[in-house]
């Protein structure tokens, strides 16, 4: 198949940046998105072009590496059938002769590095700021001592897929990395290991997912509906209902 | 480090060996650090031995951590916690994203939970059998005896195995074994590891004991007065080269695959860090020790970047099967009557059917292809004498049974995400038409040399996981590469560089000192060069190349003949990269191609040492299988008079790489063929 890209091409944070247009032609059915743009870079290097610069790593769908926004949608969501990483999408996906708009992730809390690489920096810091339980090396409890009810866990596990690409965070209006805190405050919250430390650690982790400059959530459900993982909306709730009762209650900040 | 002269006339066996025209002998090495008592008071003991560091001095000792999957994650989490000033690099732009994360199936662990005869000693037992008697028992001992700490701390920190309804952990079984031992969380648990170590890793970032330093390439290790004290690096987003110093370096970076080009490993999986090491010192051990993994989705075409692996799990539940005609494997797998189809790992291994270890399977599943018998799309291949064929290269794995017998929903419980991502990929739907799949190249067993305590041959310089050699022989088990890499990370190498580090203060060593200024400006210079090329073809185009010499001479089936072939194939195409390649742009800059460049070029000295270690060692044994040495039944036929031992590596440059055998001595497992009948 023929295909036509116009993608994101911007030197550095600093420079201003335009789309620009390629063709490809061969393109076969069973390529990922990111074979194309292998493609197209081993034919910019012919050409003694710079490639384009993106973020990809493991290509299945687990790592987190890799995304942009492809037509409109994160991961090219609405190309697909199914929920899907960039990498995981197929160019079986697109017809013949499709012209394809590529753009890297934009929001306020991801600046950009080069072309469709964007820094997601934030999202560790989020982390750093009370995601995680807190369990030195040597000092766990034997694994049977503390049965966990499987319905919870079962939830912590959906919640705990998050590969924390930030496909919720540039597919929102208010470019909000809720979906994400959430994800790791359920995960951590439906655990009883996860007690301990539950509303502490919400307080402290919205405290850095405000300061690193990501909106507020609106509910407008877009970051569900593009995550590659599903983590379901709900998970949100999940974070307000234990914010509301952190806010009584002594510890954290 | 003294090496002799070429041993040529040593053994009549060995005069005619081809492989000594490309390697020097060196004298024979050991491991010195597993004290000399019982197997189950080893580790104990040496934990007592070992050196220690009071906690009020661990803050002024610094370590270099590189890699931050399941052992340099764990390792950089852990010693931070202890109190050490921890610096941790990747590559990727996150410590989250280490390539453990894809680790699909599961970890081993010695709980017994199943009360079905599990114990340490049984799975120090597999582990030694699976890896074909070529692993050093001492090693595989400890890990088996710290496995279950593992599942403990993992638990502590929120990983969320899958359970039963009374909310006590689930187990399954797997390739190799007959007990269940294998916890997991879906198909997904190398990630949920990970995500464990990575919060562990991040609370220590939060705390001030770890500094983290994502986007950096290790490009250069600094060996001065003796001792690993540093390391350079590529800064990937403002190309910076920079120099760091420390009391100890550890690298954990991962496997090798990717010099194959097509492999189960992520794009950015690289040998630089332990191929700059080895060239200041550090022997490699087992190179050639690859594991094909047999259930791989097949190439289709190519423009293919990667294969992708689908958990050997499905081997509980799925029967892999071939035709039993040639004329049959162009025909709708569906229509093929069940007497027509042939079972093959079932009817030649009863005991063990489709759940043998990963090396005969994926074995058993080239020789189907080879004979005729293989599915999916047709390839043209061409043989050593330049002979074109047409191959099909798959083989079916049928959840029919399965799902007849558990129903749908139950095999989408166990399955499902592994079956969307079939489905993605292939475009067909393995709920209707049995998946086809293929081996691949998936993990190395081969790696660094390390003694008990995990350091290699430069004193300071550990390496851990992946990495390193020690513990899967010539064969890994599935579900032992995430127990190896958190054993090492959180129990092993905390409990023993400590032992190294207690000797601290060690000379002082910075910026001026001789050797790092020689390790700083040889990465600068080898950048430059790279970009002054300025040739005719990509860097992808070279890569390309390499793997497929090494899959065609070095994969799945070895000869004589052909690794001296793909030597000297790869020698001329090295020749080629370095007068040949075009990188485009410019250091100071993100620039991808030259990350590749820079990769490929060592790749290309890590293929020929593998080819050689491969040619120097005419038995098979797991995954390294000659076709020379086979039994009359075409199994791996090992020789262990003459090959029971580590092949441990020295650089040797333009004169060719030094061995240095580290003899295998079996006391505690008797040494026998393998046999999964």
């Amino acid at each position: 198949m023929k295909i036509t890209l116009n993608i994101w091409r911007q030197a550095n944070a600093k420079a201003k940046g335009a789309l620009e247009r390629y063709h490809l032609s061969d393109v076969s059915e069973d390529m990922s998105f990111l074979e194309a743009l292998d493609m197209l870079n081993e034919q910019l290097t012919a050409e003694n072009k710079e490639p384009v610069a993106f973020d990809h790593d493991c290509r299945e769908g687990i790592c987190g590496m890799c995304g942009v926004v492809i037509n409109g949608s994160a991961h090219g969501r609405y190309s697909s059938a199914v929920p899907t990483t960039t990498c995981q999408l197929h160019m079986r996906s697109f017809a013949d002769g499709a012209e394809i708009t590529v753009e890297p992730w934009r929001a306020g809390g991801f600046p950009l590095i080069k072309d469709l690489v964007v820094d997601r920096s934030a999202f560790d810091r989020i982390i750093q700021a009370g995601g995680f339980i807190s369990a030195n090396t040597g000092s766990a409890p034997e694994a049977h001592s503390v049965p966990a009810p499987k319905l919870e866990s079962d939830r912590a596990f959906d919640n705990a897929t998050c590969i924390g690409c930030g496909a919720c965070v540039a597919s929102c209006p208010n470019g909000s990395a809720m979906l994400f805190t959430a994800a790791k405050i359920t995960h951590l919250a439906m655990l009883p290991q996860g007690q301990p430390e539950r509303y502490s650690r919400v307080k402290s982790m919205i405290a850095q997912h405000d300061h690193e400059g990501f909106g507020g959530c609106t509910n407008i459900g877009e970051c569900a509906s593009v995550c590659p993982k599903q983590i379901p909306l709900e998970s949100i709730a999940q974070l307000n209902r234990d914010l509301m009762k952190s806010l009584f209650r002594r510890e954290g900040k | 480090m003294t090496t002799t002269a070429p041993a040529s006339k040593t053994s009549v066996t060995e005069q005619s060996d081809p492989a000594l025209a490309y390697y020097r002998l060196g004298d024979e090495i050991s491991d010195t650090k597993a004290p000399d008592v019982p197997i189950d008071k080893m580790w104990p003991t040496r934990q007592f031995q070992a050196k220690l560091v009071n906690p009020a001095n661990r803050r002024k000792l610094t370590v270099i951590i590189v890699g931050t999957g399941l052992a340099g994650g764990a390792a950089a989490a852990t010693l931070g916690e202890a109190g050490y000033n921890v610096l941790n690099f990747c590559y990727q732009d996150s410590p989250r994203r280490a390539h453990s994360i894809a680790a699909q199936g599961g970890i081993n662990a010695a709980k017994n939970y199943r009360n079905d005869n599990d114990s340490v000693q049984r799975l120090f037992y597999d582990t030694v059998k699976g890896g074909d008697y070529r692993a050093r028992e001492t090693n595989v001992y400890r890990l088996a005896s710290v496995s279950a700490n593992i599942i403990d701390q993992c638990v502590a920190q929120g990983v969320p195995f899958a359970r039963e309804y009374g909310g006590l952990l689930d187990t399954r079984s797997f390739g190799g074994v007959q007990v269940q031992r294998t916890f997991y969380a879906r198909g997904q648990t190398g990630q949920q590891l990970l995500i464990g170590a990575y919060q562990a890793l991040e609370r220590q970032i939060a705390a001030g004991t770890v500094k983290m330093y994502a986007r950096h390439e290790m490009v250069e290790v600094i060996v001065a007065d003796g001792k690993a004290r540093g390391i350079v690096t590529r800064n990937m987003v403002t190309g910076a080269v920079e120099s760091w110093f420390a009391d100890a370096v550890v690298l954990a970076t991962g496997g090798y695959g990717n010099v194959f080009f097509l492999s189960t490993n992520a794009m950015g999986c690289n040998v630089t860090a332990s191929w700059r090491a080895h060239r200041k010192g550090a022997y490699f051990g087992n190179p050639c020790y690859t594991q094909i993994h047999p259930t791989c989705i097949p190439v289709h075409g190519d423009t293919q970047s990667k294969l992708t692996l689908m958990s050997e799990s499905l081997r509980n539940d799925g029967r892999i099967w071939v035709p039993k005609k040639a004329e049959d494997c162009t025909k709708d797998p569906r229509q093929i009557p069940e007497a027509d189809r042939d079972y093959y790992l079932e009817r030649i291994y009863p005991a063990f059917g489709n759940l043998v270890p990963r090396d005969i399977a994926s074995r058993q599943a080239k020789n189907m292809c080879d004979e005729g018998r293989g599915v999916g799309p047709a390839i043209t291949e061409r043989d050593l004498d330049g002979n074109v064929r047409e191959v099909r290269r798959g083989v079916y794995l049928d959840f029919s049974d399965a799902i007849n017998r558990l129903g749908q929903p139950a095999v989408a419980g166990r399955y499902g995400n592994l079956f969307d991502m079939y489905l993605q990929i292939t475009g067909e739907n393995p709920y209707e038409t049995p998946m086809r799949i293929y081996p691949a190249v998936h993990y190395t067993m081969g790696g660094l040399w390390v003694d008990y305590d995990l350091q290699s041959s430069i004193p300071g310089l550990y390496v851990a996981g992946e990495a390193n050699f020690s513990d899967h022989g010539a064969n890994r088990l599935g579900a032992s590469a995430l127990m190896q890499g958190l054993a090492d990370g959180y129990f092993v190498l905390p409990n023993t560089i400590n032992d190294y580090l207690a000797a601290a203060p060690f000379s002082k060593v910075d910026a001026t000192h001789p050797a790092a200024v020689e390790a700083l400006e040889s990465a600068k210079a080898r950048i430059e060069k790279l970009l002054s090329i300025q040739g005719d073809r990509s860097v992808d185009s070279f890569h390309k190349e390499l793997g497929t010499i090494m899959w065609e001479y070095c994969g799945m089936e070895r000869t004589a003949e052909g690794l001296q072939i793909a030597i000297d194939r790869i020698r001329a195409l090295k020749e080629e990269f370095w007068t040949n390649v075009r990188v485009t742009g410019v250091n100071e800059d993100f620039n991808q191609a030259l990350e590749r460049a820079g990769r490929v070029a060592d790749f290309m000295e890590l293929g020929e040492l593998m080819c050689i270690d491969a040619l120097h060692r005419r038995e098979s044994c797991g995954g390294h299988f000659r076709a020379e040495s086979q039994t009359e039944e075409g199994e791996a036929l090992r020789h262990d008079d003459e090959f029971a031992y580590v092949a441990a590596w020295e650089y040797g440059g333009e004169t060719g790489p030094v061995l240095h055998k580290e003899p295998l001595e079996y006391k505690f497992i008797e040494l026998k063929q393998r046999s999964y009948k």
